[in-house]
């Protein structure tokens, strides 16, 4: 299979332009005629639903939650990215866009990476509009702060909440289209299958989570916004219902699946405290701009933070990485801190913490400052800890957090099958190997509002020309039961184990395997023990309850079932990677001081997976670097 | 540690519902509330029982999703916080916990401790929004807004539409909840031009939705998880007085 980004002709900065300029319109009264879905009501799927509504085509937008205002977007506290210059130091789309492409570490493509630097600065200014009370400065004009990974202020904010004020303008924008009736919202809807007519995306199955009913829906189009997969780990920042299933039926159904392995994990969440544990809370990354992270120097250092001399700490990103030290990228002070709690210097009761440390910057700023930055932030771990981190340092610890990976997109945001397309955090698209801090809730907002309402068009423009399918078709009859049937195996295996006993041995698994650091004999350990843990799966899980009724087991284990199997995918991915990249990191290919060692010569491409009878089967995207020459990236 | 879950279940919207007693052994005080509910799930799934509906999303207090009564308070013991931010900790060793769902006409229940909160998102549907297309926007520093007045909006913001407000309130108010958005959006320029409607429309939708009135009882702001002060409502009920004379 050849994959062809559509990447536009030209200079980078005019590629975008370019594209506009040739792809095909649609008049208003024809788009009126014209059916998408959207499965999800995150930024990206609020966004592109209610900007396609506003541009006339008739939109019906899913999602699993009692409501769109729950999508997962809403729990982003740290910022959005954007090359205002606002700050004027030095700031460029330019910049932001090396920035990108190096912090993931040249495993994106260029076009893509620049269209996101480039549509930042007009989103603030969206967002802004639709009332998004971000941080300002007392004359009025908006304020910005640091990320990893970068050494200028373009992350925009409010408060700790940056995500929860996005979301709630995406999500009253669309409530706007909704009343407009240009939108139909189905919350507590849940996307079970694909439906491909003729080669191309023709609406979807899904299950209406309070009455059971599997029901079939019909589009012209149909965009998957469903967010990210890191629930794989079980223990990550993401939302219990976070889920990787509308994709790997998506996958399954002929979409490839781009550098599934490719997942971040975040260096400051609370650490684990019990087995019985659901979910890793994150600590913004902000908090890395005026927090100073250490380890005690000895091993096994008991004692209190307190009694430990500012000479007997190990600031150890400040001593690895001199140029960027507390704010070195996200994969990097990851490692870091795992590197020290594997070499004994751990704290806290299970020893699997680091201190996350504000003494300094009180006596610098003042705890007003403090507070006014980060003061929801300090509360919300007084909390969940009941630890007051005004008076000792935080403890935190890396968690799964984001998934670079997902379904192959081209610079239109269209997948390998005609008609479907993926945005937000769920498609494979501009952070490469490793995504920045606050690049996220950019590229989810620019996804579904600037570009794919500007790219659709030119799909749309040739199916006008065809009657619509409707549900009836012979094609959705036979999705609809394949779903039935598989709900319907999982009721009736009614073994002796519940569907968390499987999630918490494919997460740890995951966790031990597929994370931070992987091996070519750990990473086939961990598909000989998925593909077990698949087997047994299906031998003896047991759900209670039944199928047409409220039953969140059987949710439970219809998502978890595509987990195991995106499990297997990610271990096969990393595996075929012989080298380190960002995010992925193989032991093997390490330099002496532990630095990643990439393989460009044989690894410059996107690995994109076909789902077929006899396996995963991979095809690469080769990454031409026609504008920026790839080097070794350094944050010392 | 041991507890005794005192539990609302009711299969159907319209069924007979009532309390069930399980107890429950093998909890720790660093357990949240809700993975002890996910605990009992699995003890019950194993006797081969139904499990509990219970709704959640994202376990740390900021998507909304959560909320049931607990011993008599919305969102249990302690003030502003959400039900998944609650632990085990605040409960003694061998303890009753009596949970319920959010308990208001306007709120029905679906199943268990599972509520219908859709009122609020008609409510939103009625103006908590700027009518302004994508694509429209003018430079984001072109019309400064000074910090207390976004500090002021970002305040009332900050809601995350979990209904704790109209649980505890008496009344089954939804007043704090709408004027928080109608407060957030009024009280910035990007606002104004649909201010008075946006009062006008989204009170409206409040009383439609059959919602109790405010009668200044305070409740609400204790539970509320974002500490959203009452001093929202009565800041609405001025931009209501001034929109029935102005439009
Ligand atoms: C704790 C946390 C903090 C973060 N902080 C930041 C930050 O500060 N800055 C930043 O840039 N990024 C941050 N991120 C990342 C960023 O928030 C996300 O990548 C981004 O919001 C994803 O948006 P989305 O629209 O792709 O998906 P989501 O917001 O996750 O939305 C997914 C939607 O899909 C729906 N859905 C999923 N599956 C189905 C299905 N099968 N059927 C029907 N509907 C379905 C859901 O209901 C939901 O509506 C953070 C992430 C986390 C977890
Ligand atoms: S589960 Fe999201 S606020 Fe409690």
């Amino acid at each position: 299979m050849r994959l062809d980004a559509k990447i536009p002709e030209g200079k980078l900065e005019e590629k975008w332009r370019n594209y506009q300029i040739k792809s095909k319109l649609i008049n208003p009264a024809n788009k009126k005629k014209l059916n998408v879905i959207v499965v999800g009501s995150g930024l990206s799927g609020a966004g592109a639903a209610a900007t396609l509504a506003e541009l006339g085509y008739d939109v019906q937008c899913f999602c699993y939650q009692d409501s769109a205002r729950r999508a997962h977007s809403v729990a982003a506290q740290g910022g959005i990215n954007a090359a205002k210059n606002y700050q004027h130091d030095g700031d460029s789309v330019w910049r932001m866009f090396h920035d990108t492409l190096k912090g993931g570490d040249f495993r994106s493509r260029e076009a893509n990476t620049y269209r996101l630097a480039e549509l930042s600065a007009p989103l603030i200014d969206h967002f802004t509009q639709q009332g998004v009370p971000f941080a300002r400065e007392y004359g009025g004009v908006l304020v910005n702060r640091s990320f990893g990974g970068v050494q200028v202020q373009r992350t925009f904010y409010a408060r700790g909440q940056t995500g929860q004020q996005l979301l709630l303008a995406a999500y009253s924008q669309l409530y706007k289209m909704i009343r407009a009736k240009k939108v139909t919202m189905l919350p507590r809807t849940e996307m079970l299958d694909l439906v491909v007519v003729d080669g191309k995306a023709k609406g979807i199955i899904a299950r209406d989570l309070v009455s059971g009913e599997i029901k079939r829906y019909a589009a012209d189009a149909v965009v998957l916004a469903t967010g990210g997969y890191s629930r794989v780990f079980r223990l990550s920042t993401l939302a219990i219902g976070c889920n990787g299933s509308a994709i790997w039926k998506a996958h399954k159904k002929g979409a490839l699946f781009a550098a599934p392995s490719f997942t971040q994990i975040h260096p400051t969440a609370l650490p684990q405290s019990s087995e019985a544990q659901s979910k890793l809370t994150l600590m913004s990354e902000s908090l890395r701009n005026d927090g100073r992270i250490w380890v005690p120097t000895a091993k096994g250092d008991s004692r209190k933070a307190e009694d430990i001399p500012e000479e007997e700490r190990d600031y150890y990103l400040e001593r690895r990485y001199p140029s960027f030290g507390n704010l070195a990228p996200r994969d990097i002070a990851s490692r870091a801190a795992k590197e020290r709690i594997d070499a004994g210097h751990g704290v806290g009761r299970l020893k699997n913490a680091v201190y996350l440390d504000f003494k300094h910057s009180i006596e610098r700023l003042g705890l007003e400052t403090i507070k006014d930055r980060y003061g929801n932030l300090f509360k919300m771990y007084r909390k969940i800890t009941g630890v007051d981190a005004y008076k000792e340092p935080m403890q935190i610890s890396p968690a799964a957090h984001f998934s670079m990976g997902g379904l192959w997109v081209d610079y239109e945001l269209m997948t390998t099958i005609p008609g479907l397309y993926a945005i937000g955090e769920c498609n494979f698209s501009d952070h490469g190997a490793n995504r920045l801090g606050a690049n996220s809730l950019l590229q989810a907002s620019v996804d579904g509002y600037f570009i794919l309402p500007n790219t659709i068009n030119n799909y749309l423009a040739s199916e006008i020309k065809q009657a619509s399918v409707s549900a009836d078709h012979p094609a959705f009859a036979e999705a609809e039961k394949d779903v039935k049937e598989h709900i319907a195996r999982i009721l009736s295996i009614e073994g002796s184990k519940t569907v968390d006993h499987f999630h918490r041995e494919l997460g740890k698994v995951m966790w031990q395997e597929c994370a931070m650091s992987r091996s070519k004999v750990g990473l086939e350990k961990a598909i000989h023990q998925l593909n077990e843990i698949k087997e047994d799966f299906w031998q003896t899980v047991k759900v209670t309850g039944h199928d047409q009724e409220l039953n969140t087991e059987l949710e439970k284990a219809l998502r978890l079932a595509d987990f195991i199997e995106l499990g297997l995918l990610m271990c096969t991915d990393a595996l075929q990677r012989e080298e380190s990249c960002g995010a992925h990191f193989r032991e093997e290919y390490q330099t002496e001081d532990g630095e990643a060692v990439r393989v460009d010569d044989n690894y410059a491409y996107v690995s994109a997976w076909e789902y077929t009878d006899s396996g995963f089967q991979l095809h690469k995207e080769k990454l031409e670097f026609e504008f920026v020459k790839p080097t070794v990236r350094s944050y010392k | 540690m041991k507890a005794t879950f005192r539990i609302w279940r009711q299969d159907t919207p319209n069924g007979q519902g009532g309390f069930k007693d399980y107890e429950v052994d093998g909890l720790n005080a660093d357990m949240s509330f809700l993975e002890a509910l996910d605990h009992l799930n699995e003890i019950l799934v194993l006797r081969n029982e139904k499990v509990v509906a219970f709704e959640y999303d994202c376990r740390e207090g900021i998507c909304g999703q959560c909320g049931v009564y607990i011993n008599g308070r919305a969102h249990g013991p302690h003030e502003n916080i959400t039900t998944c931010q609650l632990h085990m900790r605040s409960f003694e060793d061998g303890a009753t916990i009596v949970i319920e769902p959010w308990r208001a006409d306007a709120f029905p229940i679906i199943k268990d401790l599972i509520v219908d909160r859709s009122a609020f998102d008609r409510i939103i549907e009625q103006g908590g929004y700027i009518s302004a297309k994508t694509g429209t926007a003018p430079e984001a520093n072109a019309i400064p807004i000074g910090k207390e007045i976004s500090d002021r909006a970002m305040d009332a913001a900050a809601c995350i539409g979990c209904g704790a407000c109209v649980a505890t309130c008496k009344n089954a108010s939804a007043a704090l909840f709408t004027s928080a958005k109608i407060n957030h959006l009024n009280s910035l320029p990007q606002g104004q031009p649909e201010a008075h409607k946006r009062v006008l429309e989204m009170t409206a939708q409040m009383e439609k939705e059959g919602f109790g009135h405010c009668t200044f009882t305070g409740a609400c702001e204790v539970e509320c998880p974002e500490g959203i002060s009452i001093v929202n409502i009565a800041e609405m009920n001025a931009r209501y007085l001034k929109a029935k004379l102005f439009s």
